[in-house]
Order: structure tokens, then sequence, then C-alpha cells
């Protein structure tokens, strides 16, 4: 039996070591150590998980309904009130399905390569600003203390780097899975999440120009004081959009898992609960793309002076924006045809980057020049050009359709030669 | 709690540096690299660099990284042509970049032994080290731009090199 001296002298430094971790994590935003910090950071965690991914739930349910309200037919509407429960009886099927793993693979790889894609879309959320800030007595003092859960000072940078880690789950998923479709749809992903990365990020550069900082809560603070970005980068807000398509494989950049060519593409060899969180991914990515979005460029949780009502009428406004958001992602998936691979390159490099790295320079000399009108510049030059490039195109159409006697029912015109 | 921290990440990134090379599957090895840079990364907000933090996990293994992976899946070399192939010797570069790291590595080592491994706030102020991006930014931009040009030059000279190297026929 040990004596209890020598079990004091074990558990000192143990004890001394486990008080240096409470310090270390539970240092508020004045430095001081509170309980009440730690707990509020802890409770909003669970609440920013959860919520995450009851939305991505709900999502399938809403992609199911809403592209039979397109496809005018019914979807799923038997499991409880218009089929809300039908995510929860997937799941259940989910659980219980026999969890194969293919001989072929490589086991580690293929196990982790499905939590390689949930985690990085959402710990990307711990950033986002949600709603205002509240009063909290921090040592003594109120101070206002923000919602989100964590107020980074480089919290453009941490989302753009954490975002790019996603890639790894699709592409090492596609590897392990060790066969042809799955390897495609691991290659595709990995070229096209690099190809869109670099306009996904110089698209928010003008951003964080005007509003001079990095932290998200501040760029918020910046448009509600002057005006929405998307009023004054319309452009980078579309190529952020388009980008965002393209970072979370939605249609029409789903070429990683382009069904009618690729099987299911990456996930091809998954089954069960592992194939679920490929999806569930996929689904929390768009959640957060939606957020970053609004954040960025349509104001995050203000709306003209509405949000002063209390921080519950913030919320009430982001929630609003990011569905809209969501449901556009589902409008958008059954109204655009998939791009053909080298297109979605094509728009990617020869497009996308010359345009946001023209935007960064000019944005850079309107801020210097002091001249707003600049902003515009790009943004009108490109709907010209694209509305003279339609117009050309329509009148060539017009001119290749006519003769074409001798050929019933091939009349294949309007194609480029 | 920092000292901790630090021997958890250092731990982590130099087990996993020997592992990248050691691995036989190009796969694995380009996923304990990626690890590798995690814990730099670690080691970098440790340091308070959180911009450096940021662009490290931001540029390395959100883009270099998956550029490497693809090239790899790519090729999708079997174990067998790995092994057969010729290994090139050359000990001129090998006792050369040793040389080069050892220089490098007593010269942070020294430097660290100077400035005390982790300077409390007050030395760091006196040192006027800060890891904000505008810090960086004036840094790089003022007083090493110099450097910062002639790096610009390097990489233009390698993307001119890359493709010459790929175009087959320059006319």
């Amino acid at each position: 039996m040990i004596p209890l001296v020598d079990l004091a002298v074990i558990a000192a430094p143990v004890l001394g070591l486990l008080a240096d971790v409470w310090e270390f994590f539970s240092r508020g935003p004045d430095g001081a150590v509170t309980f009440g910090w730690v707990l509020g950071r802890i409770i909003v965690v669970l609440i920013i998980v959860h919520v995450l991914l009851i939305l991505s739930a709900l999502m399938v349910w809403a992609e199911r309904r809403v592209s039979a309200w397109m496809q005018d037919r019914l979807g799923p509407n038997r499991v409880g009130p218009e089929g809300l429960l039908q995510p929860l009886a997937d799941l259940g099927k989910f659980m219980f399905k026999e969890d194969v793993i293919p001989g072929h693979t490589n086991k580690l790889m293929y196990t982790i390569a499905p939590l390689i894609t949930v985690v990085p879309a959402m710990i990307t959320f711990a950033v986002i600003p949600f709603t205002g800030t509240f009063e909290m007595n921090t040592a003594g003092e109120e101070a206002a203390v923000s919602w989100q859960a964590a107020d980074l000072n480089i919290g453009v940078l941490y989302i753009l780097a954490i975002t790019g880690l996603g890639v790894y789950g699709i592409t090492l998923g596609g590897w392990a899975g060790n066969s042809k479709y799955s390897l495609l749809g691991g290659v595709r992903a990995s070229a096209q999440m690099i190809s869109y990365e670099l306009s996904l990020g110089l698209a928010v550069v003008p951003v964080v120009l005007i509003c001079g900082s990095l932290n998200l809560g501040e760029i918020v603070a910046h448009q509600a004081d002057s005006t929405w970005l998307v009023f004054s980068q319309p452009l980078a807000a579309f190529i952020f959009l388009v980008a965002i398509y393209a970072e979370t494989n939605r249609l029409p950049f789903d070429m990683p898992e382009a069904e009618t060519e690729l099987v299911a593409g990456y996930h091809t060899e998954y089954s069960s609960m592992k194939f679920a969180l490929f999806f569930m991914g996929e689904y929390v990515a768009m959640v957060t793309g939606s957020a970053l979005l609004v954040t960025l460029f349509l104001g995050g949780w203000t709306f003209f002076g509405l949000e002063q009502l209390g921080w519950w009428m913030g919320l009430l406004i982001f929630s609003a924006k990011v569905l809209f958001f969501l449901f556009a992602f589902i409008w958008v998936r059954w109204t655009i045809p998939r791009f053909r691979y080298d297109q979605l390159m094509k728009l990617g490099w020869v497009v996308f980057l010359p345009l946001t790295l023209v935007n960064v320079v000019l944005t850079a000399g309107a801020i210097a020049l002091d001249a707003n009108w600049i902003y515009w510049v790009l943004p009108l030059l490109v709907i010209g050009s694209a509305l003279g490039a339609a117009y050309i195109g329509w009148k060539q159409d017009e001119h290749k359709i006519k003769p074409l006697p001798d050929a019933p029912g091939v009349a294949g015109g309007g194609e480029e030669a | 709690m920092t000292v901790a921290l630090f021997l958890i990440f250092g731990a982590t990134a130099l087990a996993s540096a020997l592992l990248s090379v050691t691995r036989k599957n190009p796969v694995a090895s380009a996923m304990w690299l990626v690890l590798m840079f995690f814990g730099l990364a670690g080691n970098y907000v440790l340091l308070e660099a959180y911009f450096v933090a940021a662009v490290q996990i931001l540029v390395y293994a959100g883009a270099i990284m998956v550029l490497f992976l693809f090239v790899i899946m790519l090729l999708d070399l079997r174990r067998e042509q790995l092994e057969s192939e010729p290994q090139p010797r050359l000990p001129f570069f090998g006792v050369a970049a040793a040389v080069l790291f050892i220089a490098v590595a007593a010269i942070a080592l020294l430097d660290a032994v100077d400035a005390g491994v982790f300077p409390d706030a007050a030395a760091r102020s006196t040192l006027e080290l800060d890891g904000s991006a505008k810090a960086i930014g004036e840094s790089l931009f003022g007083t090493w731009v110099l450097a910062f040009e002639v790096t610009g030059f390097l990489l233009l000279g390698a993307i001119l090199g890359a493709v010459i190297l790929t175009k087959r026929r320059l006319t």
C-alpha cells in the first residue's frame, strides 16, 4: 500500500498541471479567470454543433421536398408532419445498415476519410458571428462579450485555412476506396478545390481591404456602419458564391460525385454511417458556406438597424439570410445543368482568377484614391462583355440554324464548331 | 502549460516528419507531412504568431499538399515501381544539405538561448515582436522588401521553368 505522503508527492504535480490546464483555457477576453466564461463557451459550442447537425439533417429533407416541389411531385411526406421526421428515419436506417469495409481498401484511410470531411466543415463555424454581443460580468465589471464560440482576430484566415482541409476527406476517401470511379472522383476533387480556393481567397481580399480587419465581427460592424459589401463588391460576392458551390461539390459543380459519369464518385465504395458522414459533411459545409457569404458580403446579423431590438433579432436576421442561401443551393441544383470538367477548370483558372486579381488591384486603387466609383468599373465591364458575347452568339446561331432542308430531325445548330 | 503544449506540438511535428520520410506509401507520407504542418502551426500559435500559423495551414496544408496528393494519385505508383526505381546517389548534395541544416539549427538555437526559449511579455515588447497581420505586412513590405521581391522573382523563374519543361515544342 502506498503511504499517504507518497500520494501527496505524486498528486502535487498532477494537480499543478491540471490547474495550469484550467488556467490556460479559462481566461476570459480581459485575461481574468471565471467559471461563467468557460461554462458559457462550452454551452455555445454545444449549441452550435447541434444546430449544425440538425440543420444538415433538415437540409436533406428540404432538398427532397423542394426538389419534388420544383418537379411537381410530392416527395417524402409520410414520416411525421409533412415528412419532417424523414431524416430521423434515414438516420436509423444508416445506423443499422451493415458497415462494409471492402477488402481491397486501405483500412485506416478508408475509416478516417469521412471524419476529415465533417470536422473542418463544423469547426469553421466557431468564428462566425451569428448575432451581436451580450453583457457579462467578468472580473467585477460589465463587458460586452460576443456570442460566437471564438472571437479570432484572424477569423478570415482561419476560415480559409480550415475550409481548405475538407478536401482531404474527399480525396483520401476516393483514393482509399481503391476503385477507378472513386479514384477519379478523388482526383477531380483535389484539382477542383485548388482551382476554386484561389478565387475564393482572392474574392475575400477586397473585403479585408475595405474593412481593414481580418476579424469577422469587425467586418460585420463595418458593413452595419457604411453599406453591405455586396453593393460595393458585387463581382467579388458573385465569385465567392460560385466558389462556395464548387468547394461544397454542389451542382452545377459536383464533378467529384457526378453520378452519370462516376457511379457515385469518391464515395462509391462507402456504405452505412460512413457514407452518411460524407453526406453530412457536404450539408454542414453548405450551411457554413452560406453563413460565410452572409457574414462577408451581406451584413451578417445586421439588417439596417433592425438588429438593435436585441440579440434574438440578430439571430433571426442571420438565420433568415442563411436559410435563403440554403434554399438557393437547392434552387440552383434544379436550374443549372452540370458543367463539363474542362469547362469547370477553365472557368476557375481563365475567368475567375484573372477577374479576382484585377478586382483586388482596382479595390486597392479605389481605397488609395478614395474614389468609390472604381468599385463598379469591373462589374459593369463584366456584365457588358457577357451581354455582348451573348448577343454575338445569338446572332451567329440565328445565322446557322436556317438551312437544313435534306436532313429532317438533325437540326443540331447552335453548338459551336 | 505553454511548455507542455510546446512539447506536445513539437513531438508531433518531429514524429510525423520522421514518419513522412520513412513511409513507403507516398500518400501516407503526404498525410504525415500534413500532420507535421499542424504541429508547426500549433507552435506558431504558442508564440502568438497567429497570422503565420493560419497561413501555414492555408498555404501548405490547404493548397500545396493537396496539389502533391493530386500528383501522387495521378501517377499512382505501385510499390514494385517505387522499389525498382534506381536511387540517385548524390553524396555532395546530401552533405551540403546536412551542413546547411546544422548551421541553421545552430544559429536558431543560439538565438533562442539568447532570448530565452519563451520570452515573457516584457522581453517580447522590447523585441517588438508582434504576430499580427499588420506587423508582418509592415516588416515584409518595409524592412525586408528587397528579400521579398527577390523571392518573387525566384518563384517567377520557377514557374517559367516549369512551363518550358512541360511544353514539348516552343515555337
